[in-house]
């Protein structure tokens, strides 16, 4: 069997007297994408800031390519190769492209920025995913659509050669054309070797992109599926509680 | 696995005609930088001639600088606050603060002026932190952190100074400052060095994207900026060059507060533009959560700020103690309002993210010369504020109107 880029065992979290995650069990792989499906108030969200060390876990063990680690903040994640696509995407519309794809990795020559090398990195990373929605590297982000939006978010994680790519519900807010451009990016990016994990509430796309789907139910994962091995009405009732494959557990 | 061909430009793609097109179109869209605020100099300027013999005479251009340098220093301190969507109002008093540890170190102990000039830069840094970690760490609004600053030390210049008590500045290099000028050679020096150090850094930016293989815009551009320089450099030198003097020892040359004012704006623009320091400030003030999930140490950055904001107000605060050549306890209570007045008239945006040094002091000049033509036309003081007042409102009203044609996010705030 496979090593998987990230293996959770037995992660739990509480806030206060609620307990949101009950001992999750979860893995993702390199050049799979799963997707992470489950109801509000799942636990979801819960299990993602944990990885990407907004909010550390309670209890559990997280293994990275097969070693344990700790993620105790937003930096020890990234130096893992952990990016996070959040909802909201956290880009500045006042900056270009550019200076958003690098931004807090900023490339230096002689203590200033290497613009150069930096639209350079910026451009390559775009056509490595054959992005061609974009004109331009300098065009500010207030001038992009939110498909675009995405794209430049997503390329992100392509510069810094992330392992693992968290995407916090994609498709949210997009159009169909645009929704299309973005599952076709997602993946495009596992494609390049990275495993990536989808937040979806949008079923549809989940079964076109997804290899695999875990489902979270009330803090515990009671199901993960080979997409190819089940159905929409499956995951729903798994989603909902009708049913779960581990017994409760 | 093979890469699709795809192309994506970078902009500088194009002749230079392509390259003048592209430009107009941002300026339809609504990006229009300082564009607004050279046109009001430009027609302040004709307006005042016509109005006043005596706007357009050697001594009064010369002038012009003089008096706004003050304004420029004080304007230029707060866009680096403005651009993180904060504010300084104790900009000002910070200055008066530090000018009164200033006076009282030379008079009441005896220290020589160098030190006493170190010490008042150490109040403003120390002010500076003060008010940074109220706002950054502990999380008062930057309005209010400073208002209470800006009340309470205009107590502290009265306990340092005494009431009513005004000292003269008598050290001569402060003096100097304002009242002095470079040799007529070196103003010309001041030209050539401007216009080189612009084509050094156009060249350097040029190999560095060419060795990346990265198109170029056409050098005519760097070249045409290099002529301007030396075009209206050269006759603002040349003006400042000639004899002002009304009586029999001949007064000439550019003011010695002229290349410290662009040594400090160089120095400031090339920090918010080129390093890494600067585009962390603008990525705080155009998304801090973003800037924040991208490892930006946000807190640090706004400390830091607002130190950079205290420094530039003290400069701005000898400059004013060597042109009135004494300090007082009332020094620096108007012209923080006046700084960001010329700031938003110059472009600066007060939601945070957007404005350059170069627009923070183009709108000095803008508030500086309402303030100098009025005054030759004799007009009484109540005058002036309300043309000032109203110049501020119109800048602001453009400055919206251009943002809602741009469809930025932060015009549908």
């Amino acid at each position: 069997m496979e090593v998987p880029v990230v293996e959770l065992t037995g992660i739990k979290k509480s806030f206060g007297p609620v307990d949101v995650l009950k001992g999750i069990d979860f893995a993702a792989y390199a050049g799979k994408v799963t997707a992470l499906v489950g109801d509000n108030g799942a636990g979801k969200s819960t299990l993602i800031k944990g990885l990407a060390g907004v909010q550390p876990y309670d209890e559990g063990v997280v293994r990275f390519g097969g070693a344990e680690v700790q993620i105790r903040d937003p930096r020890e994640a990234s130096g893992l190769g952990i990016e996070v696509v959040y909802q909201d995407l956290a880009l500045c519309e006042n900056l270009d492209i550019v200076q958003n794809m690098f931004l807090g990795h900023e490339e230096l020559r002689t203590g200033t920025l290497h613009e150069a090398a930096m639209e350079l990195q910026a451009t390559k990373a775009l056509q490595s995913l054959s992005v061609r929605t974009v004109k331009s590297v300098r065009q500010k982000v207030s001038s992009l659509s939110g498909g675009q939006r995405q794209t430049v978010a997503i390329a992100r994680s392509i510069l810094r050669e992330a392992k693992l790519v968290i995407l916090d519900e994609p498709t949210a807010a997009l159009g169909v054309a645009q929704t299309e451009q973005v599952l076709n990016l997602v993946r495009r990016l596992a494609d390049h070797g990275v495993a990536v994990i989808m937040i979806s509430h949008n079923l549809s796309d989940v079964f076109r992109v997804a290899d695999h789907i875990a489902v979270l139910y009330l803090g515990r994962m009671t199901a993960h599926l080979k997409t190819t091995e089940t159905d929409h009405s499956e995951v729903v009732a798994y989603i909902t509680g009708a049913k779960s494959q581990e017994g409760g557990n | 696995m093979t890469t699709p061909v795809t192309t994506i430009a970078s902009g500088q793609e194009g002749s230079l005609k392509d390259q003048f097109d592209a430009y107009l179109l941002r300026l339809k869209a609504g990006d229009m930088g300082s564009l607004p605020a050279i046109a009001a100099t430009v027609l302040l300027a004709l307006l005042f001639a016509k109005l006043s013999p005596f706007f357009f005479t050697n001594l009064n251009f010369t002038n012009l600088f003089v008096q706004s340098a003050e304004l420029i220093m004080l304007s230029s301190a707060l866009v680096f606050v403005i651009i993180l969507a904060e504010i300084d109002l104790a900009a000002g008093v910070t200055a008066g603060v530090a000018m009164a540890v200033y006076i009282t170190l030379i008079q009441s102990k005896g220290w020589a002026w160098v030190p006493a000039l170190i010490a008042a830069f150490v109040t403003g840094i120390v002010i500076g932190w003060v008010i940074g970690f109220l706002v950054a760490k502990v999380g008062v609004p930057s309005f209010v952190v400073t208002l209470a600053f800006f009340l309470g030390f205009q107590g502290m210049q009265l306990v340092l100074l005494g009431e009513g008590g005004v000292y003269r500045v008598e050290q001569q290099p402060i003096l100097a400052i304002m009242n002095n000028n470079i040799p007529v050679w070196a103003g010309w020096a001041l030209v050539i060095v401007s216009a080189a150090l612009l084509g050094v850094l156009g060249i350097w930016d040029r190999s560095r994207r060419a060795r990346a293989g990265l198109v170029n815009r056409p050098i005519a551009i760097l070249f045409i900026k290099m002529g301007a320089v030396v075009v209206f450099g050269g006759a603002g030198v040349a003006i400042m060059n000639q004899d002002r003097s009304q009586g029999v020892i001949p007064i000439q040359g550019v003011p010695i507060v002229v290349p410290i004012t662009l040594a400090v704006l160089f120095v400031g623009s090339f920090v918010l533009e080129r390093t890494r320091f600067g585009r962390h400030l603008y990525a705080i003030g155009g998304n801090p959560e973003a800037a924040r999930r991208a490892g930006i140490k946000v807190t640090r950055i706004r400390i830091w700020a607002f130190i950079v904001c205290a420094v530039l107000a003290v400069i701005s605060g000898v400059f004013h103690a060597s042109r009135i050549g004494s300090v007082d306890g009332s020094a620096g209570h108007s012209i923080v309002l006046e700084g960001v007045a010329a700031a938003v008239v110059g472009g600066v945006s007060l939601f945070g993210g957007r404005g350059k040094l170069a627009n923070a002091a183009i709108g000095a000049i803008v508030i500086t010369m309402i303030d100098n033509g009025l005054g030759l036309l004799q007009m009484p003081a109540g005058i002036n504020f309300l043309v000032a007042g109203g110049v501020l409102l119109l800048a602001a009203t453009i400055d919206a109107g251009a943002r809602k044609r741009s469809g930025s996010s932060l015009a549908r705030v």
